[in-house]
């Protein structure tokens, strides 16, 4: 088979030619898993997501131990983070346009302690799919009372919750009339460096889904399962906001923990 | 017992407005006593920049301690709080102010771990810049010493006449970076099995 273009922005391939790569992607892992591998995480080399072509390693990774740096993290403390920066509705003049909602949820480690005090960063579209950022060009309104940039710093039980506005669904040129499922990006840190992680919040029920290479570049459907939140009615508020949890579980920590510690 | 990992997604393209930040890239102020460049150039699997990646840097002072101090999003000109970020220009390149790592521990090679995002990046990835002068300590060091030579030098960065460190950092290709991977922190390349 011809190898894809790696021109990101070619958008030479229909839907239905990225979601055969896709359902071959998954059929191979399938056959992988029969043999014991379990994908817990996305694929750095995805073919039908063209922008990993030219950008992903090609030789195996180097299994290292964690040394001090490695089992340590940045401290991050009030100085750093303002208490407003959580409610992404409130940094300009009015109120943004679309549907006000609040996400909650928990950060804790693969032994599932919670990670506390430490800074979790968001950024999104806005309720029209548009970016605040100079890249993005797809002519949809920019919302002038909307950023889309929150930051907050967990709490003693790993807990996190954001105000914002529901973000749309935005086209991109992986291929012809693709579309990115809803999302709101995360950023996060554990205790140890090596937990630091970048993802993808996504929203219940997306029709996007199955379509979407970036969120199929995770090969396993528990595993996928994983990034999309829950709605839940206790976290909505009356004629306010309506909300969704999500809880993000880091990778292990390879410090040695005593009691004290818990 | 152990819970299943939040799996990671790209960075995307649009993160420019959101992550990097003023002071992001200095550690320590630019011109002041003991402060280094530390700089490079991000490439993809054609040797061509990437113009969307972003690097942060995690290390030790010059005294080999790790600082637990927060203020790295709000910097006091003063307080090393050894964390950094900053995201590479139009041509790949990332600049840092900092200072040199010193050894965590006597004997031991010091480096910098190093993380890179970007846009057509599922996950970050880990790599580690050692600092080129303690040949006997680089000898001795236990993640180096497992590499062929040709792959071990791609993790030593080149010191520049002004005492600048020099680092690149290959994506793919003949001469790719040293990614690594570490107990509890599975990663998948996606490379048959």
């Amino acid at each position: 088979m011809a190898q894809p273009p790696t021109n990101p922005d070619a958008a030479a391939a229909s839907q239905e030619q990225i979601s055969a790569e896709i359902a071959e992607q998954h059929r191979n892992y399938q056959q992988q898993k029969d043999h014991g591998t379990e994908e817990t995480s996305a694929r750095l080399n995805f073919p039908p997501y063209r922008s990993s072509l030219l950008r992903h390693p090609t030789k195996s990774l180097q299994h290292a131990d964690p040394e001090d740096i490695e089992l340590h993290s940045p401290a991050f403390g009030q100085r750093d983070v303002s208490p407003l920066e959580a409610d992404l509705t409130i940094q300009h003049g009015g109120e943004p346009i679309g549907e006000r909602i609040v996400v909650s949820g928990r950060v804790l480690d693969g032994d599932g302690r919670p990670v506390r005090h430490q800074l979790v960063e968001v950024w999104q579209a806005n309720a029209a799919g548009r970016y605040i950022h100079k890249r993005d060009q797809h002519p949809a309104p920019i919302d002038p009372n909307f950023t889309g940039v929150g930051r907050t710093l967990t709490g003693p039980e790993g807990e996190y919750s954001f105000t914002t506005i529901k973000p749309a669904p935005y086209p991109w040129k992986n291929h012809i009339n693709a579309w990115r499922p809803a999302h709101i990006h995360f950023s996060l840190f554990g205790t140890d460096f090596t937990q630091r992680i970048v993802t993808q919040m996504y929203f219940p029920g997306d029709p996007l889904f199955s379509l979407d290479p970036i969120y199929q570049a995770i090969t396993d459907p528990q595993a996928r399962q994983r990034l999309v939140a829950t709605y839940d009615h206790g976290v909505s508020q009356h004629e306010w906001n309506t909300g969704y949890r999500w809880d993000i579980i880091l990778s292990g920590s390879n410090r040695t923990w005593s009691e004290e510690d818990q | 017992m152990a819970l299943p990992p939040t799996p990671a997604q790209t960075v995307g393209p649009f993160f420019g407005y959101a992550l990097p930040y003023d002071g992001g890239p200095q550690l320590v102020a630019p011109g002041s006593s003991g402060s280094i460049r530390l700089h490079g150039t991000v490439y993809d699997g054609d040797g061509a920049p990437i113009p969307d990646a972003m690097v942060e840097i995690w290390q030790p002072d010059q005294h080999g301690r790790i600082s637990q101090q927060p203020g790295s999003l709000s910097r006091d000109g003063h307080t090393f709080t050894g964390w950094g970020r900053t995201e590479v220009n139009y041509e790949g390149q990332f600049t840092f102010t900092t200072v040199n790592p010193g050894p965590t521990a006597p004997g031991k090679a010091p480096y910098i771990l190093l993380t890179v995002f970007a846009r057509g990046l599922m996950d970050r990835l880990f790599t580690r810049v050692y600092m080129p002068e303690d040949r006997q300590a680089l000898g001795a060091d236990p993640l180096l010493s497992t590499l062929a030579e040709d792959r071990r030098s791609t993790l030593i960065a080149h010191r520049d006449d002004d005492g600048g460190l020099r680092f690149d950092i290959r994506l793919q290709g003949e001469d790719e970076t040293v990614f690594l991977t570490y107990p509890r922190t599975p990663q998948f390349t996606g490379r048959r099995a």
